[in-house]
């Protein structure tokens, strides 16, 4: 018997049209964990590099985290891995609500999706009982309004439903996949239009079982208060009505400028009764007590949820108020449009327009304000209509296609990506390794374990050190020896880099949130899980006995096979580059030394590539040996694994 | 227990009869429905050894689109679905006469166990030991589910009557009673 996961996972080629229920092994588990874990072992072994995303050999897979189903409270994070045309590098992104432990219950612990389907299908999981059922009567309907139509005609209204809108269908590189209260964004829904898959509607009413019942229940019901009397836990944004922090220092318009002083008394009170009036009630995932997601409805558009900071990106932008966010979001979420990329690509295009470099022949009956051009620029995206083709490739490829100098205009993509809106002045050291090696590429999804500035006064440092349970021994040495204004040494900086990106490998196996786990320790310390606590839950729920270092090498294990995945596609040193204007002072000598350092620590290759030896110790043995017979290493690379002693729990 | 004195006794006991309550607020529910996880693990057998919502006996009845989110606990068992429906718009919204009815019955899945199909009533965790607070309160947090509990105050409870004598009652009164001696004589008569 199983525990806490099903042993099954459903293949589905859409070529063929064939369903397959396969059981999958063990020791991957052991291995892995689950969700992004085991997705990566699966493109590892299935999707080679020459392999294009938009081919129907690309997978797309849609993961369940180990704890996904099991009474561990904010376990619902829905992986969802695959190739992106936009990077054309490994695609990860992660969508709570209810969709994985609804998977989980109707007896399968993934879906892998290949081929592609000549027409739009949906694709309807009941159990043991599952089917693709045509769904060209949906195409063009907005992601939420498909997902009840769905519920509608299966006569379902249990049926958790994962859909994509006119953006996936049309291939928008920026397109979302949505879910209930939830999206899954940097670009996944891309793939899944290419594959002509509209939606998925899971229904399940199998029971899981877990190893050690009475111990998990023990340790788990006491998170329920835990998590919600924590304050410093959940997206601390989503009830902050007080903006000023990131209206004042992120970037507006196309992540080019701050307007620092934006904020004051009179703005935040008209914003609030704004937030006030299209607030529906403040709703939660799975088998959590933390209310972050916003059921808004505002006036002439279909009720949607707001999560996260897409509160802010829109408006930002295109340089105007809280409710004009509140108006597109209307809009983009039914189109299933990802709120960070997509204002930037928009805010780009009116940019390029100011510049003339864009006209009114691209631009045909351009408005001449910025809400009005918004609008006006995502319905020619997410039809791919003139212009609105080429934008849709997102910055980087639309400044190329462009030309005339609008590749200048791409000033904040990275490894071909867009990146959050943050233009600061001075390099700050861990934030240049996560920034240039992280591959989930968005800085969201690498920060948050350790705190981002550090506490003046050392009675309080020391008392912060003393209740910081979540950190490893050495952490509290660095953040007792960090004073403000100065940088972290070279040793903190690629150990603090090395935690915070561990921890959201941790939480993408597992399932479990970052807001309760790995992006939620930087504020006060106290995130509800943390390495050493999860090991207790994974081991009571499996039966697999870890322990912290279990852990921590099982996350180094998923971290350096996803780094495989990425340097077979052609992933190097020379990619690993923040945008130029990140940081106004930039130290050029100092980054290379730190880049030394961490690919050292981390055991990787001065080009950023995982050594033999590294990959060996972690039983990666398959992916080094490819890596070898492609040339890629020789083998006899020296090992950094003396430098990663370092990196473990304690 | 014939006698007076054990009527009056029993009249005592059912006049200190504590009634339980789940009392629900639905502008407080955030729709994470840890309330059925709970549920459902807590009635397993052995009890935490597995979960699953549909077995539950309080189901969170949610219309995203419509906002709404409804806790409904599990009542008795129906084997006819009612006529006659009714909606009901609170607040701009519409409610189904069904979003807040607790009867297991034909025209849903809610409160069948999936296996058996057998009806399902929640028992307000009355176990032994019996738990302080049913274990769906104990997880929401957010305070949508509290628990009360009041004395029953009512003075004179019916005693309670046996099931063969209401079902005889009934007859008679539909058939009168030479009818059903008549029908009582002829089976025994049978054998």
């Amino acid at each position: 018997m199983r525990y806490a996961e099903t042993g099954f996972n459903l293949e589905i080629d859409l070529s063929r049209g064939s369903i397959e229920r396969v059981a999958t092994d063990p020791r991957d588990t052991a291995l892995h964990l689950g969700g992004q874990g085991t997705a990566a072992k699966i493109l590892w072994e299935r999707v080679g590099p020459e392999v294009d995303p938009f081919s129907p050999d690309n997978l797309l897979i849609f993961s369940t985290g180990l704890l996904h189903g099991t009474p561990v409270p904010g376990a619902n994070r829905t992986s969802v891995d695959t190739f992106s045309p936009q990077t054309d590098r490994y695609s990860h992104s992660l969508f709570g609500g209810f969709f994985g432990p609804e998977l989980k219950h109707a007896g399968y612990d993934k879906i892998i999706i290949r081929g592609k389907s000549p027409d739009f299908v949906y694709l309807w999981i009941h159990n043991g009982k599952v089917e693709l059922r045509d769904a060209t009567h949906l195409q063009g309907k907005g992601a939420l309004d498909t997902a009840s139509t769905i519920k509608a005609e299966l006569k379902q209204p249990e049926a958790q439903v994962a859909a994509i809108g006119l953006a996936g269908e049309n291939r928008v590189f920026m397109a979302t996949i949505e879910h209930a209260n939830s999206s899954a964004s940097r670009g996944v829904g891309v793939i899944m239009g290419d594959k002509r898959l509209k939606a998925i509607a899971v229904r399940g009413t199998n029971d899981i079982n877990v190893a050690r019942p009475a111990e998990l229940f023990g340790i788990s019901s006491p998170m329920y208060a835990a998590i919600y009397d924590n304050p410093d836990c959940g997206d601390l944004l989503a009830h902050e009505d007080d903006e000023e922090f990131h209206v004042n220092n992120f970037a507006w318009g196309n992540a080019r400028e701050r307007q620092k002083g934006y904020w004051n008394e009179e703005r935040e009170e008209k914003w609030t009764a704004v937030t006030e009036s299209v607030r529906l009630r403040w709703t939660g995932c799975y088998n959590c007590p933390k209310d972050c997601h916003m059921a808004v409805s505002y006036p002439g558009r279909p009720p949607y949820f707001q999560k996260c900071y897409s509160k802010l990106t829109y408006a930002m932008a295109a340089y105007e108020e809280i409710e004009f966010n509140y108006d597109i979001l209307g809009v983009t979420q039914e189109h299933g449009l990802d709120g960070f990329s997509t204002p930037q690509v928009l805010a780009f295009a009116v940019e390029l327009y100011d510049a003339g470099i864009l006209t009114d022949e691209d631009l045909p009956d351009f408005p001449p304000d910025g809400a009005g051009r918004f609008f006006y620029l995502v319905e020619k995206i997410v039809r791919r209509e003139g212009i609105g083709d080429i934008l849709a490739n997102g910055v980087y490829h639309a400044a190329r296609a462009i030309g005339k100098g609008a590749e200048e205009y791409d000033h904040n993509t990275m490894k071909k990506f867009e990146q959050v809106p943050l233009k600061l002045s001075m390099i700050n050291y861990p934030y240049f390794l996560m920034y240039a090696t992280g591959e989930k590429m968005n800085i969201t999804q690498i920060e948050g374990s350790y705190p981002q500035v550090p506490i003046a006064d050392p009675e309080e440092r020391k008392a912060f050190t003393e209740r910081w349970e979540a950190a490893p021994e050495r952490f509290k040495e660095y953040f007792m020896e960090w004073e403000p204004r100065a940088h972290p040494t070279v040793e903190a900086s690629i150990n603090i880099a090395d935690w915070n990106e561990t921890m959201h490998y941790v939480d993408d196996a597992i399932g479990t949130c970052a807001f309760l786990s790995s992006f939620t320790g930087q504020w006060a310390g106290q995130p509800p899980y943390h390495i050493h606590n999860l090991p207790a839950f994974i081991s009571h729920a499996t039966g697999l006995d870890l322990d912290s270092d279990g852990l921590w090498e099982i996350a180094r294990r998923n971290r350096n096979l996803i780094r495989a995945i990425n340097v077979r596609r052609g992933l190097r040193r020379s990619d690993e580059k923040p945008p130029a204007d990140h940081w106004k002072k930039r130290d050029p000598e100092m980054e290379q030394k730190l880049l030394d350092a961490y690919y050292e620590f981390k055991g990787w290759t001065n080009d950023g590539i995982p050594t033999k030896q590294t990959l060996d110790d972690l039983s990666l043995g398959y992916v080094s040996d490819d890596l070898v017979e492609r040339g890629i290493l020789s083998g006899d690379e020296q090992s950094g694994s003396e430098a990663t002693v370092g990196a473990s729990a304690e | 227990m014939t006698d007076a004195k054990g009527t009056a006794a029993r009249m005592e006991m059912a006049k200190k009869k504590v009634l339980k309550h789940i009392k629900v607020d639905l502008d407080k529910c955030i729709g994470c429905r840890a309330c059925e996880m709970a549920c459902s693990a807590f009635h397993a057998r052995p009890r935490f050894s597995s979960t699953n919502p549909a077995r539950s006996r309080i189901r969170v009845v949610i219309d995203e689109k419509n906002d709404m989110y409804v806790p409904i606990r599990a009542g008795d068992y129906t084997p006819a679905e009612c006529t006659g429906r009714h909606k009901y718009t609170i607040n701009g919204k519409e409610y189904n006469e069904c979003s807040f009815c607790g009867v297991s019955c034909p025209s849903r899945d809610y409160f069948l166990e999936p296996d058996s199909g057998l009806p399902l009533k929640c028992d307000m965790c009355e176990e032994d030991p019996t738990l302080e607070e049913p274990w769906c309160v104990q997880v929401c947090r957010c305070d949508c589910l509290t628990f009360a509990e009041e004395e029953d105050d009512r003075e004179d409870q019916p005693e309670k009557r046996d099931e063969m004598e209401i079902g005889l009652e009934s007859l008679i009164l539909k058939h009168g009673l030479d009818k059903v001696l008549d029908m009582v004589a002829r089976m025994s008569s049978k054998g």
